[in-house]
């Protein structure tokens, strides 16, 4: 199964390495978001920073939507995702890999706009133990639920309007959790945090584990 | 497609349910009776707890609704029978009604007691998310698509979107516990009268959610029916056409 996952994963990381999409587009959306919330919220008055936890992870939700939806883009042509289906790979491992290459993208995001907003927001960033905790587990459950819409919208015509709709109410919980985490960090006050953590956990071991049993059977309808 | 389990409707009324239904409507009279006119005020809230008798029964009946459709998606994916499929998205766009009904009746409540329509109180922000949850769910359902596909591809919703309720239920109420303390409690001494009419309500609730569950039930069988029947039509004269032109071609 971990080994058909690597090979699904290295495909997808190699494919956005080579056509640069996440690198040129989704890395580029995801900073312009954090530009937009410094004009939404006044950049004087301090807002953006006592926001920050909040908005990080808003422009995390949002280039999530784009990674899942460009991930099973990759297979919408040429009848690419019946050629996934009798590659003969376990479905579970076309999960975790597909899910995984998500992961991954979304952690590179993440670095970045953690950059991002100490240039543009002037944040300090501190408790790292507990924000490095957190981006995990909170990116694992992003990228498997992602994962499990993405495959069941990759067929329809309205994919790009439903996901949004079917994913970001589910994913809502990992905001908060992620948000009331890294506020805790910030604050310095970080056993707070770690109570978030356990639910962020619960979420990425119920979602992974959801993916591994039923993602075979999502594949193959549609 | 004759299935074995339950009954197969061939209307959308029966004597059974024109009972149920007036059994409803006499309960809700009484219902109204009591709530209005017979029950005092409460010591606290005064004429605005009387809410109470629409918000807790319609809640209740969302919760049914919604643990439905679960059921009936995961004996869908279990049995595949078109009956428990039907039950899942029946019992969601029943248990949607309500769940709207909850949100409503909440911000109505709300308003004379909070002074706002709406607070970021643990419990209305996890509805307002399930009905979100479901309203995705209805949305998939309705999608154009194979009987087969769209079966399975909303019951896997239905199932994802369950799983996240506890999830949503946790993080919202430690959302908020960190923040304020016990928005709102009821007085735990409520009175013989009073209970008694919250109990009957939900009682009454639960009757017309039934009903209304029944009716939408048949029209959900009805429907498939119809579209089946128009294709087996489609089909046959297809064939017909073919046959009268290898008849008319030497």
């Amino acid at each position: 199964m971990f080994r058909d996952a690597a090979l699904v994963a290295g495909k997808d990381l190699r494919i956005e390495w080579r056509s640069r999409v996440t690198t040129n587009q989704v890395a580029p959306f995801a900073v312009l978001v954090l530009i937009l919330f410094a004009f939404a919220l006044d950049p004087d008055r301090g807002v953006l920073q006592r926001a920050t936890a909040g908005l990080f992870w808003i422009a995390i939700l949002f280039s999530a939507l784009l990674a899942v939806q460009r991930a099973f883009a990759l297979e919408a042509a040429d009848g690419n995702r019946d050629g996934l289906r009798l590659s003969g790979l376990r479905p579970a491992g076309i999960f975790l890999g597909k899910a995984g290459a998500v992961a991954l993208e979304l952690a590179a995001l993440e670095v970045l706009l953690g950059i991002g907003v100490v240039v543009l927001y002037n944040t300090t960033w501190s408790g790292w133990l507990l924000l490095i905790t957190t981006s995990m587990v909170a990116t694992i459950g992003l990228a498997a639920a992602g994962t499990l819409y993405g495959v069941l919208a990759a067929g329809l015509r309205v994919r790009e309007t439903l996901l949004p709709l079917l994913l970001l109410p589910v994913v809502a919980p990992v905001l908060l959790g992620a948000t009331q985490a890294f506020e805790a960090a910030l604050d310095q006050s970080a056993s707070n945090g770690w109570s978030w953590v356990v639910l962020l956990s619960s979420f990425a071991v119920i979602y992974v584990a959801f993916g591994i049993l039923a993602f075979g059977s999502l594949l193959e309808e549609s | 497609m004759i299935e074995s389990e339950g009954m197969v409707p061939a209307h959308t009324g029966s004597r059974a349910t024109r009972l149920l239904g007036l059994a409803t409507l006499a309960g809700i009279a009484i219902v109204l009776v009591l709530a209005l006119a017979v029950t005092g005020p409460d010591a606290v809230q005064g004429d605005a707890a009387r809410l109470i008798y629409l918000h807790v029964p319609v809640a209740v009946s969302m919760n049914v609704g919604f643990g439905l459709c679960t059921l009936g998606s995961v004996m869908w994916l279990w049995k595949k029978s078109r009956w428990w499929d039907t039950v899942a998205v029946s019992a969601a766009e029943v248990g949607l009604v309500f769940t709207g009904l909850t949100l409503v009746t909440g911000m109505v409540w709300g308003r004379p007691t909070w002074g706002v329509y709406w607070t970021w109180d643990a419990r209305l922000t996890t509805f307002s998310l399930l009905f979100l949850l479901y309203l995705g769910y209805l949305v998939v359902r309705h999608l154009p698509a194979d009987v087969e596909v769209r079966n399975r591809r909303s019951a896997y919703v239905a199932l994802l979107a369950f799983v996240d309720v506890p999830i949503v239920y946790m993080s919202v109420s430690w959302w908020r516990g960190l923040h304020q303390t016990a928005t709102l409690s009821l007085s735990s001494t409520i009175s013989g009268l009073m209970l008694f009419t919250l109990v009957l309500a939900i009682a009454v609730s639960l009757m017309g959610f039934l009903w209304l569950l029944i009716h939408r039930f048949r029209v959900a069988w009805l429907e498939d029916e119809v579209e089946t029947a128009g294709l087996d039509l489609a089909i046959n004269e297809r064939r017909a056409e073919a046959a009268v032109m290898e008849v008319s071609t030497p």
